[in-house]
């Protein structure tokens, strides 16, 4: 025998031991270097030491109680936008895309060859207060004649739905094509109309989807700050452009990393709450 | 026998091994970030480098096409190679990048960098030892210096550091969409510009602008200014006049015609060329800042100091500043802050010689101010100007 085989019982060590060191490096040690940051007191010109300073924690909570509720707002609407949008989409192509399936996916992913930054900057242009969008919703009286798009929350939740909705797509769309349509074939003659057949069939068996989906896209959503830098204005910043600032610019490094768990925190509840809603089987797909 | 594992044990002990290697993690991290000093070098190697790493900001060097004449010439006549690098956009972000490998006292392969006199890192890089000290020796042609930049208070006998380029902060306007935007007063509360305008969110750069049409002295900075200043900016945000605040990324927002008029540096517009967007200083005064080379630890002292002193001979500056049209080189557009450059760039480009946005005239630089260095610092003037930018 060797020795492989009389330690077999190794082997799901081994088999996790790349990961786990992956994680390790790249996620826990920064990870718990920034716990450590944020507790430390002083500032960038005398230096900063570990004083056990949870106050970084409350100022944060008490200065920024505006731009944590911002990010969980307009990620949770770019979520719920995201949803609507791509669910229709994401049927069409799994029941209806027959062999245009691969062609219509790569519809979805083909923006994002191109990079974030650009994608983002686009919209600058889009919205743009001489743009043919705001032109147009001018003409209609959508907008009053002063009105622009650009620098609003409108753009910033707009921005953000449109960057992270492939993030929503995909997840729906294989959900929906292992879904067997004998189902809902059967489910119509046992006399359901097309709505109840989606909404007792359908829709259930998709879940795993949407819930990955919208984890998927909330997220990075609520951290973002790209979106609301080149397209908010000072009035509609998130979390994450405080974060940027506070580590960039003023150097408050505690500050940003007590920010960075906070959010962290706020996400953690907000994904937990969630999945107390709709169970977590639904996320394994345990349950389909 | 079976040693079969089941799914359900590897699941287990999969577990396991991720929980167990947590911690360790987290304590290792926790370990001393303490810096180690890194000693100056005392005595000066006065042999070239092959190459010299000049790190500096987009748009800010003479060019024709794709290429550098100024640093091609160096080359010729020293044979030194430039390896010429645009990476710094902002203060703040390239010396969050620096920061770290200087902290531990490793090189970071530059031997050269730029930094702006109203923003704290300049002096922060001398006070913490992280730039190494001029060879004179090598710079005969500091005597071209002009005499306002002899003695700055963040180094006050030039021991580290040189000026590259100056420039004004004042506001830009589009001709086409509003009259003239030429005082404080009409951007921030103009009722016609509400939410067509930009501040920067260079804290120096718009206390001074801000500060100067409170009537209050931008050189001294006082608690009462201070939150005068504060609380005007902070209402015009709450009001939404002021649209975003920006680094020099206003630019192509004005150009779109987005915004009716920003507060903006010179050499921007300058290099804009666009002839309906007018640049001045502002009624009751404007900013000046200089941008500054420094020799960050562990640069080649000698090379860079060799070039400093090529930059600083009048001939050199005045083409690296106006270009040459007969040569289809264009220049840098700034200000020099190199005595006789003017003269010799007239005989390049007469024109740029006329343009008081380079050479600018005596009363434009009597309304020119520098910020308070002290208020730089001040944590508390900081942070707050850090939240309401990010805020």
């Amino acid at each position: 025998m060797n020795w492989f085989h009389r330690h077999r019982g190794l082997t799901p060590y081994l088999l996790l031991a790349p990961g786990v060191v992956f994680l390790a490096v790249f996620f826990l040690v920064p990870l718990g270097f920034l716990a450590y940051q944020s507790l430390e007191s002083g500032n960038f010109d005398i230096g900063f030491s570990f004083t056990w300073s949870w106050s970084n924690y409350w100022d944060a909570l008490h200065n920024y109680k505006a731009q944590f509720i911002r990010s969980l707002e307009y990620a949770g609407i770019a979520t719920a936008l995201a949803l609507v949008i791509s669910y229709p989409v994401a049927y069409w192509i799994a029941f209806r895309g027959g062999r245009w399936k691969n062609l219509l996916l790569l519809f979805i992913v083909a923006p994002f060859f191109v990079t974030y930054l650009i994608r983002t900057l686009a919209w600058e242009t889009i919205l743009s207060d001489n743009g043919f969008v705001v032109n147009t919703l001018q003409s209609l009286h959508v907008l009053g004649p002063s009105g622009r798009l650009l620098a609003t929350s409108t753009a910033v939740v707009t921005g953000i739905t449109y960057n992270f909705l492939p993030f929503m797509a995909l997840p729906l769309y294989v959900s929906l094509e292992q879904i067997d349509e004998r189902l809902i074939e059967a489910a119509e003659d046992l006399y359901a109309s097309k709505l109840q057949a989606f909404l007792r069939v359908t829709f259930p068996l998709s879940l795993p989807g949407v819930v990955a989906g919208t984890l998927l896209t909330f997220i990075p959503a609520a951290g973002d700050f790209i979106n609301a830098q080149l397209l908010g204005s000072t009035n509609n910043h998130m979390i994450g452009n405080v974060i940027q600032s506070k580590f960039l610019e003023s150097t408050d490094y505690p500050a940003a990393a007590a920010m960075s768990f906070i959010l962290m925190a706020g996400i953690l509840v907000a994904v937990f709450l969630y999945a107390r809603l709709v169970g977590t089987e639904q996320l394994t797909g345990t349950a389909a | 026998m079976t040693d079969e594992l089941t799914r359900r044990q590897l699941l287990e002990r999969a577990a396991m091994g991720g929980a167990a290697i947590t911690f360790p993690g987290i304590l290792a991290a926790c370990g001393s970030s303490g810096s180690k000093a890194s000693e100056g070098t005392t005595s000066v190697e006065q042999k070239l480098a092959k190459t010299l790493n000049f790190s500096n900001w987009t748009l800010y060097m003479d060019t024709k096409g794709k290429t550098f004449p100024s640093l091609e010439a160096f080359q010729k006549k020293t044979g030194v190679h430039v390896n010429y690098v645009e990476d710094i956009n902002d203060n703040a972000s390239f010396f969050a990048k620096i920061q770290g490998p200087l902290s531990r006292g490793q090189s970071i392969d530059r031997d050269i960098v730029v930094l702006t006199d109203n923003d704290r890192y300049l002096s922060l890089m001398i006070k913490k030892g992280w730039a190494e000290k001029l060879d004179k020796s090598a710079i005969p042609n500091i005597k071209n210096l002009v005499d306002v930049q002899k003695h700055p208070n963040f180094d006050p006998n030039r021991d580290y550091s040189l000026p590259w380029q100056s420039g004004m902060t004042g506001i830009a306007y589009n001709d086409t969409l509003t009259d003239p935007v030429l005082s404080v007063d009409d951007l921030l509360e103009g009722p016609k510009l509400k939410g067509k305008i930009t501040v920067l969110n260079s804290m120096g750069d718009a206390m001074t602008l801000v500060m100067l049409s409170n009537g209050d002295d931008p050189t001294k900075v006082t608690d009462k200014t201070w939150n005068a200043a504060y609380s005007r900016i902070k209402k015009a945000v709450d009001n939404k006049q002021i649209r975003q605040f920006t680094g020099n990324d206003y630019a192509p927002i004005l150009a779109r015609g987005d915004l009716m008029a920003a507060m903006s540096w010179s050499g921007d517009i300058a290099q804009l060329g666009n002839k309906h967007i007018h640049w001045n200083v502002p009624e009751a005064g404007g900013a000046l800042w200089t941008d500054n080379m420094l020799i960050p630890k562990g640069g080649n002292v000698y090379t860079a100091s060799v070039y400093m002193n090529y930059v600083y001979d009048p001939k050199v500056q005045g083409l690296m500043e106006a270009g040459d049209p007969k040569r289809k080189i264009k220049g840098i557009y700034y200000i020099p802050p190199v005595k006789g450059a003017g003269e010799a760039a007239k005989q390049y480009d007469p024109a740029v010689a006329k343009n008081t946005l380079i050479f600018p005239t005596a009363s434009m630089l009597s309304k020119v101010k520098i910020f308070d260095s002290k208020a730089l610092n001040n944590q508390k003037y900081l942070e707050q100007w850090g939240n309401l930018v990010s805020g």
